[in-house]
């Protein structure tokens, strides 16, 4: 398309303006594949809930690697390239399951749940014929082993020795904020998948942006769930890309910012028939009814009242993402915790009353500055820098995401 | 093979599709009773026995609720769907209530002219029998695929 990530320089307004190149480049796209996600990041592969016993497996992606994700015989998660030593096959073509060893269904390879190769089939030949020489080490190509880290529940990967532990890689507030959520045994209620037409980007910059939120979501600020004059704030954390936001609606105010603005989204008059939908509980004990939290580069964990989900980034090109989401409760609920928790995911997902719009906001940035890969979005609200913030009339974790991005891909 | 039965419930099936694709949504809710339920999920979810829905409503008043959310809040770019309906076997439960499966597909149509087969499944139905004035108990939107393009406004 152009020229590569050498010969492009960012903007010298630094860290408020974002150089629309950066979604569209091709060059940027494989350089990220090395630079981030089998860089020193850590990669979010899912809940720990997914493989509770040994033998269980799962398999997804760091970035547009594909991996396996195991319990071991041991109990330890593993996770492994999802590729054979010999001709660089698929060895798990399901999505998930329960298994000995893995057997690549090509050539009869064999792998343990760690990923080690245990066995080559006729290595020796079929009666004195045939066979590898007796120095061959396939095990030189064997698939790649990540480092593993499970954090209250959450399972990271990384390629890197260098990858901080994850709370020191996120800080101590965002892993707080964590901690807040995975409190106690989680349990599955289920996922989908949201294909995004737009660069992951994008879709990160969105769950960051917290100045979007009430305008956007009309859902939201008609039944001032998240008006921006609600307590909250946001924090940024580790080297600025991870953070965390949160509101306390029920220190609302009820005041009129929306409506002295004359925004858009304050359309007056109208009111849900079945407003049961909302009731909620307080889980936490804190008034905080929506906390969004991201770990660089593509992790989200959610509660918005009692729907609790975490979702998974992962890019598919240049101009297509997809939004893995998987939905729980706690091992502890009943039934009617779960009903509840069940008739409030109606706000999020592709159809979400709150989430359906951030689908189609991340394809109107890619389609309208398809011509301006030269120019730049501006950045400035809530000043030029990074830092957290009390006030979520700000683009500070956008900036964070920035920081951190610019310092792994050395632009 | 009770034919009155299959032309019962075809209709309603179509004058239900039909409804949705000339986006008269307003009559949306009316083609169930009261506290009737609607519910899209995964094929993925539904055979693993997991509660989780895309959409989920289990009452009139919460079906109204989504179409004046899709026509006063919701922010979607303008959009159609075609729904084809085929393949419908019917069980009669008792003399009031019949069990409906059928397939579908729904192709999007987009603003621009971009067309694509957004949604494949099946309908798992549970009808209230009333003449020419049967409605769901219940409806059960079993998605194939568990991935969804971009955003999912209109029902299924």
């Amino acid at each position: 398309m152009s020229a590569g990530p050498a010969a492009r320089a960012w903007p010298a307004e630094g860290l408020a303006r974002v150089p629309y190149w950066i979604y569209q480049d091709e060059d940027v796209y494989r350089r990220e594949q090395e630079r981030i996600y089998r860089g020193d990041t850590w990669n979010f592969l899912g809940l720990e809930a997914e493989l509770p016993e040994k033998g269980d497996f799962k398999t997804t992606f760091a970035g547009e690697m594909p991996v396996v994700v195991t319990r071991d015989e041991t109990g330890a998660i593993r996770c492994f390239e999802n590729r054979c030593a010999h001709r660089g096959a698929l060895l798990c073509l399901k999505d998930r399951g329960n298994l000995k060893e893995i057997v690549c269904v090509y050539h009869n390879w064999t792998y343990d749940l760690r990923g080690d190769l245990t066995a080559v089939a006729f290595r020796r030949g079929v009666q004195g014929k045939g066979g590898m020489p007796a120095d061959a080490a396939p095990e030189s190509e064997a698939p790649r082993k990540f480092r593993v880290e499970v954090f209250c529940g959450l399972m990271f990967a990384t390629l890197s020795d260098k990858t901080p532990p994850v709370e020191r890689y996120i800080g101590p507030g965002v892993a707080a904020r964590i901690r807040r959520v995975m409190k106690q045994p989680v349990k599955i209620l289920g996922g989908y998948t949201q294909v995004l037409q737009s660069n992951w980007k994008l879709y990160f910059e969105n769950v960051k942006d917290t100045y979007h939120a009430s305008l956007l979501h009309l859902f939201f600020s008609t039944f001032r769930l998240n008006r921006l004059e609600q307590k909250g704030g946001v924090v940024v954390g580790g080297e600025g890309g991870s953070h965390v936001s949160f509101t306390m609606m029920k220190t609302d105010s009820s005041g009129d910012e929306y409506e002295k603005a004359g925004m858009r989204s304050v359309s007056g008059g109208y009111r849900l028939e079945a407003p049961q939908m909302l009731e909620s509980v307080d889980e936490y004990g804190d008034g905080v009814t929506l906390q969004i939290l991201t770990v660089f580069p593509g992790f989200v964990l959610q509660q918005i009242m009692n729907s609790l989900a975490v979702r998974q980034v992962l890019p598919k090109g240049v101009g297509r993402t997809e939004l893995v989401w998987t939905c729980f409760g706690y091992a502890s609920d009943d039934a009617q915790m779960t009903e509840r928790r069940m008739k409030q995911a109606n706000l999020v997902g592709p159809a979400g009353y709150i989430s359906l719009e951030d689908g189609a906001a991340t394809g109107f940035v890619q389609r309208g500055a398809a011509g301006a890969s030269e120019r730049s979005s501006f950045v400035e609200m809530g000043g030029r820098t990074v830092e957290s913030n009390e006030s979520r009339v700000t683009e500070t974790s956008v900036r964070g995401l920035w920081q951190q991005y610019r310092r792994h891909m050395g632009l | 093979m009770d034919v009155e039965l299959q032309l019962n419930v075809e209709n309603l099936i179509s004058r239900y599709v039909h409804a949705i694709d000339d986006d008269r949504l307003e009559d949306w809710p009316g083609f169930f009773v009261e506290k009737g339920r609607y519910r899209i999920t995964t094929a993925e979810n539904y055979e693993r026995g997991l509660p989780l829905s895309i959409v989920y409503a289990d009452s009139r008043a919460m079906l109204r609720d989504r179409v004046s959310a899709l026509r006063h809040a919701n922010i979607y770019e303008a959009q159609r769907y075609r729904h084809t309906v085929s393949s419908t076997l019917i069980e009669r439960i008792d003399g009031n209530t019949a069990r409906a499966t059928s397939n579908f597909q729904v192709v999007r149509i987009m603003h621009t002219g971009d067309s694509m087969l957004f949604a494949g499944g099946r309908y798992l139905d549970r009808i209230r029998l009333d003449g020419n004035d049967s409605r769901f108990e219940e409806k059960l939107v079993v998605l194939d695929s568990r991935s969804v393009d971009t955003l999912l406004a209109i029902p299924l």
